[in-house]
């Protein structure tokens, strides 16, 4: 997966909370048994109509947020279904950074192993940001190293992070690789297994 | 130190830790389908990787198959995703139950029916549905793709310990209460964020008196309260329903595995980073009126009014929910029309769910505005379901017979809820489009749904029930 450190870009407010994963990928769009090519479906039924016709108000049919890569909702983003293909549809659109008070646990993990990086902010920050970005186009600078979102005018919130997520997002490991590492550990606990 | 089963099974599973790093954990069982784990095998090969340990892998095609005319399925993007499990399976050696071996079904219904969950066991499965599992005492947790790729290649996660939770239901379950009512009362009552970042276990007199089909249904929707995992610490009511399965030691391995599947419990005055209790008198049959599985009520209540919420953000989720679901404040939930009845998904498709229906609609008819149909959980609840003549109540009474499958819980196949058309639904999970675009979800217990089906309404199912006469 592709590093990520730091990301310089127009937020998308999402002022929505409990944001399922069906939402952010509905079942029809599945069946694909590839990768990639989720993005034109993201927010499907948000951002269409039956007749396939924009739905203008929706916030990813607003032209000042095109190309953001910076989106942010609020609480318990990305519940529901284990779908990977969310994060995946995320990514595909062009999404790089995630900011909400809290995630659900499987979309968090599911965005690390992407690229993706989810950022944590209070929800009194969220808040901010939102109205922040509905009121103007609004640019942040994005700093994982530093653990920092950085406001165009200013304002500054630090952000908390596992650091073995962080190691990963920055390195853009890939885990299996370094689990093979542990080959050993893993073949001994077998055994040992085997032997109970 | 007393410890909780959580903590237990954790620790017997830890292949490496160090601090400052999740620990390195050892899967026992991995459930797969057909719609989470192309691109896991895809990754595989692109990578030169093998299965480790396939014998501990088992596959089914659950989420796309059809329910009925299941020689042709005619979505071409379908076909190859259900030919594609197979070829994967195949190629690397997975145990397939494809589309037509006897012991096809739901993986969260097959697992257990199989004896393949059992209690100590770690079980992931690319589905957040695989709480379900929990309520054999199991730690059981849904997973994404690529850890999918993961597990199928090493055996192993890295996972970061979670905080404990304990729901404790205290008192006897009311007449008429079930199951489900008990699992959309927590969620109603804490959120749909209680549990994240948790692994909760159910404890309680109410939870001890559960079967374990009813235990998997509590379970099952753990993930709808947010939490990592849910399960019940296993006791005799566990043993009884393992012994003689499939894939569980026999004889007298099964006494001596038995009695290390007890000890797993939950050591008395262990502690828990959080406890979260309700009453069983709290708890009566629940319908859900919004779009996410926190907003439902007693049968009896109404949809709640926006003055009801204080929290301006709450109010406007109130506002967005009726919008969608074309409901107005106040109204009273057993006025709603519904338009569809289903019965099936890995929360309440199990041959105890149906025979509970079929009690309430044995003789009855379904109402003719509804469309019912019955989706039993496998290959093997239809059989049973058959070998009893529960198909021919269903029948008689005008629900549609069909094959197993996921289905209308998530509308992936052709059994889809029209727009605008509303569903009483024995599924987990009511969120927007989520059985089909436009639909409007009613989460409710097998019986409920089996009176709504009569009515044409959501509607109070105690009034078909004969209530016990209390013993002097």
């Amino acid at each position: 997966m592709e590093p990520i450190n730091k990301i310089t870009s127009v937020m998308t407010p999402l002022d929505r909370k409990n944001v399922d994963t069906d939402q952010i990928i509905s079942k029809e769009f599945l069946k694909r048994i590839e990768r990639t090519g989720f993005g034109k479906y993201l927010f499907y039924h948000w951002r269409f109509h039956p007749d396939g016709s924009p739905i203008q108000e929706f916030v990813l049919n607003d032209p000042r947020f095109q190309g953001s890569e910076i989106l942010v909702a609020q609480e318990n983003f990305g519940c529901g279904s284990s779908r990977e293909h969310a994060p995946w549809a995320i990514l595909d659109y062009g999404f790089r950074v995630v900011i909400a008070p809290s995630y659900a646990d499987i979309f968090y993990n599911n965005c690390v192993k992407n690229g993706i990086l989810p950022i944590r902010l209070e929800e009194q920050e969220v808040d901010e940001l939102i109205r922040k970005g509905q009121q103007e186009v609004f640019q942040l600078d994005i700093n994982l190293e530093e653990q920092t979102v950085t406001g165009q005018d200013g304002s500054r919130y630090a952000f908390s992070i596992d650091p073995y997520w962080k190691e990963m997002l920055l390195k853009g490991w890939d885990e299996i690789a370094l689990t093979i590492q542990y080959d050993s550990y893993i073949s001994a606990y077998e055994q040992k297994q085997q032997q109970a | 130190m007393a410890k909780t089963i959580i903590e237990k099974i954790w620790e017997q599973h830890i292949v490496f830790e160090e601090a400052g790093k999740p620990d390195l954990l050892y899967i026992d069982l991995h459930l797969l389908h057909e719609v989470t784990s192309p691109q896991a095998f895809e990754g595989l090969r692109l990578n030169g990787r093998k299965v480790r340990r396939p014998d501990l892998c088992f596959a089914t095609m659950d989420h796309n198959v059809p329910t009925r005319n299941r020689e042709t399925i005619k979505d071409p993007i379908s076909r190859k995703q259900i030919k594609t499990l197979q070829e994967n399976c195949e190629e690397f050696g997975v145990p397939l139950a494809g589309i037509n071996h006897p012991d096809q079904g739901i993986v969260h219904v097959i697992g257990p029916e199989l004896g393949l969950t059992q209690p100590g066991k770690t079980i992931v499965c690319g589905d957040s549905h695989t709480s379900t599992h929990g309520a054999f005492g199991a730690l059981a947790f849904g997973i994404g793709t690529s850890e999918v790729e993961h597990v199928l290649s090493t055996q192993t996660l890295w996972q970061s310990k979670p905080k404990t939770m304990q729901i404790r239901i205290d008192g006897e379950l009311g007449f008429g209460v079930s199951a489900k009512d008990v699992i959309l009362a927590i969620i109603s009552k804490y959120g749909v964020d209680l549990g994240t970042g948790h692994i909760v276990e159910y404890t309680g007199e109410a939870i001890r008196s559960l079967s374990m089909e009813e235990r998997m249904t509590i379970c099952n929707m753990s993930i709808e309260a947010g939490a990592r995992a849910g399960l019940i610490s296993p006791d005799e009511t566990t043993i009884e329903y393992l012994r003689g399965r499939r894939h569980v030691p026999q004889g007298e391995a099964f006494d001596r595995a038995a009695a290390k599947w007890l000890a797993l419990a939950t050591d008395e005055g262990a502690a828990y980073d959080a406890t979260r209790t309700i009453h069983a008198d709290e708890i009566s049959p629940f319908v859900t009126w919004g779009t996410n599985p926190s907003m439902g009520s007693g049968i009896a209540e109404h949809v709640p009014y926006a003055t009801d919420y204080e929290d301006p953000a709450d109010r406007e989720a109130l506002k967005q929910a009726l919008a969608y679901m074309q409901l107005e404040e106040g109204a009273p939930l057993s006025s709603i029309e519904i338009q569809h009845v289903f019965i099936g998904s890995c929360t309440n498709a199990r041959i105890g769910d149906l025979r509970a229906a079929s009690e309430i609609i044995a003789g009855k008819k379904v109402h003719p505005s509804v469309t019912a149909i019955v989706v039993p959980g496998s290959e093997s609840v239809k059989r049973a379901a058959e070998a009893e003549g529960l198909d021919r109540i269903f029948l008689e009474a005008g629900f549609e017979w069909r094959e197993t499958g996921c289905s209308m819980c998530l509308a992936m196949n052709d059994d889809a809820v029209p727009a605008g058309e509303r569903c009483a639904s024995t599924s987990n999970r009511n969120f927007e489009g989520r059985q089909g675009a436009g639909s409007m979800t009613h989460l409710v217990s097998p019986v409920m749904a089996a009176a709504a089906a009569i009515e044409g309404h959501l509607t109070d199912v105690r009034n078909y029930m004969k209530e016990p006469v209390p013993t002097a």
